[in-house]
């Protein structure tokens, strides 16, 4: 508790004062304060910078973190820290972003901060090698296990076609607000994975999903109630093949981007033309915009770009 | 020395030990590092020995010294270095709280014949026939597997429960581990074992050291040569008897003032027992043989002489002997799996099934829980043994932590980058169960945890994509076919090489141009 309320009481001084000397515009991101009308973006793109200060700008374009995040409440950030390999590989979540995105959650005012990802590979390995242990730590939250069918409880999604009941992560039913933080990437079943596909580590039985149509499972899961109230979509090293874990360093592309969006298909979809391929041709994100789950349609949106 | 601290000694070090060693199987966090592994084991005498006399690693010395250290002190291993017999020694005491008196072993005739017969046929059948006697037998295994099979659940009962009542207060440093039992047939000789030789130490000590376990007869026979070693002092003794009622071994015949040095194992209770300080250890003092007393036996020498070149020798047998399991080619076989899949860093079925006396230490170091206790898959008489379980988990591509922990030398050390270029096996695809052929829908999980996409997916029918396998940059991690959702057949699965091959490298493309504008 007390290493909390220090960490609260010294982000404004240490974090505002450290943004403000390297990216003197955005001390904003702080503020917590909604922009003027007209700033309603359905995406936020950003490209050009560091994980940390691509997100500072987005979120501000946002209104803030205090758009999403209340006095006293309780916030589940859930990155991509699906395998054993180390941040430059690509394969999981920046973890400068994932600390960053803490960080904003405690200066809004979060009562606590949990991260959790149900792993490919061993999950100890994953969470200490990906480097976001380490960066949940450093910014004060929790990391948390979920290598455990005990952590999972059944839950039934309305109107799903072929998922119609799927154990969560206890986490994702008792927090206030849900930030979901994939990574971009190639993926070898889903063609490609972002926010959508990322659900497939709040669950227990993936096989499940595999065995029963995989695209449209995704799309099921994404009527369950408890959705993300904000997508991050880490785009900084992308991996373009050989995915979902990567065979070398050779399979990325340095996009240096990040997408922020309340709607998980648009981010998707423009994750998907990131990677050169149109949404309409990744099964699952066609499916989810059919199901009206979000747009997909980039050209129709209002998405604000930066450079930085 | 007169001493009682001998005995203090004794317990202190030897509690010190068992707590180690327990921790070594139950240490389910992998808290310990693997380099912590070889000097603890150094000295456990059977696990050394096979690493010396089979895998042929001149520095793994530990069981001359042992051998060097009961020559000149008696069976002090068994009492300050062999956890199974630090174990007994607990059940022993404990077995003694439920005696309403004072606990009396006294002196008891050795089983001669039976003690003997063990020793040989363990070691006949270690040189012509391979490790599988000495696997049941070895003390060292057999405490490996206690701790493994029985000792871990309960502990994992417990840390769950605390994990489960700290949870509740947001506490996540003890974290769940669900318990998995194994195959139930490979539970058949840990339970006998530890049914065997709970009863024994809860009634009679030491009785199992003395007629049971190799290494004890085999120390025997040098402890009785031993230039330290217990004796009475006989002017002080009253022949009072208070040594041999406290005597685990029951070994002190104390109306002849005798003790029997081959089942002595350096307690040092006696000392600790006798109030007129009638017993003492200390340098061995030359008499003459008083009428009766045994001589020296030239035929018994020569046997022990006979007994350790077989060991030594004849064990070299075993690689020419060729102990490769009958590949089981029973096509009605789920996954029709013509050979198991050993551990990377044992070379091969062969050189790892002569080797490994299941002691479990690897199953537990595992961090992904593939290496699982093997029924029949390394034949009958590999029970126990480990094998790479894909059902399990699979093989974890940055981890060679088995390959650090193994004291026998069943398990090699690898350097990471060498076993991420160890094929300990193939992958076979069965298009006829894959969800993408029968069901025409989108899987590739198999794909997808493949490390080296030698499981990489091309194009099928309409958008869909289907596995294919490169065999040659397939290193058998298995974890396709943990990940392939099929049932009850998987529709990949890999295939054991019965010698571990070299994988080809992944070959990397240049990537094309990284867009510097949005695309939307």
């Amino acid at each position: 508790m007390k290493r909390r309320n220090f960490l609260r009481s010294s982000l404004g001084a240490g974090l505002a004062a450290g943004t403000f000397m390297s990216f003197g515009r955005y001390e904003q991101a702080f503020a917590g304060k909604r922009l003027p009308a007209g700033a309603d973006y359905d995406l936020i793109a950003v490209m050009g910078g560091e994980p940390a200060a691509m997100f500072d700008m987005g979120i501000q374009a946002m209104g803030g973190m205090g758009s999403f995040v209340k006095k006293g409440q309780k916030v589940l950030v859930k990155p991509n820290i699906g395998w054993d390999v180390v941040p430059d590989k690509g394969a999981n979540t920046n973890p400068a972003l994932v600390k960053r995105i803490i960080e904003h959650c405690y200066r809004a005012g979060a009562k606590e901060v949990y991260v959790f990802d149900n792993t490919c590979d061993n999950w100890i390995k994953c969470y200490k090698n990906s480097g976001i242990e380490q960066a949940v730590k450093d910014a004060g939250a929790k990391i948390v296990p979920a290598n455990s069918e005990s952590y999972y409880q059944e839950v039934s999604i309305p109107n799903g076609k072929k998922l119609t009941k799927t154990k969560v992560h206890e986490l994702v039913l008792e927090s206030d607000v849900f930030i979901n933080v994939p990574v971009l990437k190639h993926h070898s079943s889903a063609m490609m994975t972002g926010a959508l596909k990322g659900m497939m580590g709040v669950v227990w039985d993936r096989g499940y999903w595999h065995r029963n149509n995989l695209n449209q499972c995704i799309a099921d899961y994404a009527l369950y109630p408890k959705k993300p109230q904000l997508n991050v979509l880490d785009a900084y090293n992308v991996m373009m093949r050989n995915g979902p874990r990567g065979v070398s360093v050779a399979d990325l592309s340095a996009m240096k981007s990040l997408m922020i969006s309340t709607d998980w298909v648009a981010i998707d979809a423009a994750g998907a033309k990131m990677m050169g391929k149109e949404p309409s041709s990744i099964e699952h994100i066609a499916l989810a915009a059919g199901m009206g789950i979000g747009k997909m349609d980039l050209a129709a949106m209002n998405i604000h770009r930066m450079k930085m | 020395m007169r001493s009682s601290a001998l005995k203090h000694i004794r317990t202190v070090f030897a509690v010190l030990m068992l707590l180690l060693f327990a921790f070594l199987f139950i240490d389910f966090r992998g808290l310990l590092g693997e380099k912590a592994f070889a000097p603890i084991l150094y000295l456990q005498f059977v696990p050394s020995f096979l690493k010396f006399v089979i895998a042929g690693v001149a520095a793994s010395t530990g069981f001359i010294v042992v051998l060097v250290l009961t020559a000149l002190t008696g069976r002090t291993y068994c009492s300050f270095l062999c956890p199974l017999g630090i174990l007994q020694d607990g059940i022993s005491r404990v077995g003694g709280l439920f005696k309403r008196r004072f606990r009396k072993y006294g002196y008891k005739k050795p089983y001669t014949i039976l003690r003997y017969f063990i020793l040989v046929v363990t070691a006949a059948i270690l040189a012509v026939g391979g490790v599988y006697v000495l696997t049941i037998l070895d003390p060292y295994s057999t405490f490996g597997r206690f701790m493994t099979y029985f000792a871990q659940p309960v502990v994992l009962f417990i840390n769950n429960l605390l994990a489960s009542i700290l949870g509740k207060f947001d506490i996540y440093t003890i974290y769940r581990v669900d318990i998995k039992p194994y195959e139930l047939a490979v539970y058949i000789v840990p339970s006998a074992f530890l049914l065997l030789v709970g009863i024994l130490s809860f009634r009679y000590g030491r009785l199992y050291c003395n007629t049971v376990c190799p290494v004890g007869t085999l120390l025997g026979l040098l402890s009785k040569v031993s230039l330290f070693r217990i004796r009475f002092e006989d002017e002080k003794c009253t022949r009072c008897g208070r040594c041999a009622m406290s005597c685990k071994s029951s070994c002190i015949d104390f109306l002849n003032k005798s003790v029997d040095l081959s089942r002595c194992v350096n307690c040092f209770n006696c000392i600790d027992s006798c109030k007129e300080n009638g017993m003492s250890y200390g340098l061995v003092r030359f008499k003459k043989p008083a009428a009766g007393e045994v001589g020296t036996d030239p035929s018994r020498r020569s046997f022990i002489a006979g007994s350790l070149v077989l060991l030594a020798g004849g064990s070299q047998l075993v690689r020419a002997q060729g102990t490769t399991p009958a590949p089981t080619k029973d096509s009605t076989v789920k996954e029709d799996r013509l050979y198991p899949v050993s551990p990377p860093g044992s070379a091969g079925l062969e050189s790892f099934t002569s080797r490994c006396t299941a002691c479990t230490l690897c199953v537990n170091a595992c961090p992904t829980n593939v290496l699982q206790p093997s029924v029949s898959e390394y034949g009958f008489a590999g029970i126990m043994q480990p094998r790479m379980d894909f059902h399990s988990g699979f093989c974890n591509y940055d981890c060679n932590r088995c390959t650090d922990v193994c004291p026998t030398g069943a398990i090699m050390p690898l350097m990471i980058e060498a076993k991420k270029l160890t094929q300990i096996g193939k992958a076979v695809f069965i298009k006829d169960n894959c969800i993408v052929h029968t069901e025409k829908t989108a899987c590739g999980a198999c794909s997808e945890h493949c490390p080296t996409k030698a499981c990489h997916m091309v194009p099928y029918e309409g958008k869909l994509l289907i596995p294919e396998v490169r065999d040659e940059i397939c290193v058998g991690c298995g974890a396709c076919e943990y990940a392939c959702p099929t049932r009850p057949f998987r529709s990949i699965f890999v295939d054991g090489n019965p010698l571990h091959e070299a994988a080809i490298k992944p070959e990397t493309e240049e990537m094309e141009a990284v867009p510097s504008e949005f695309p939307f």
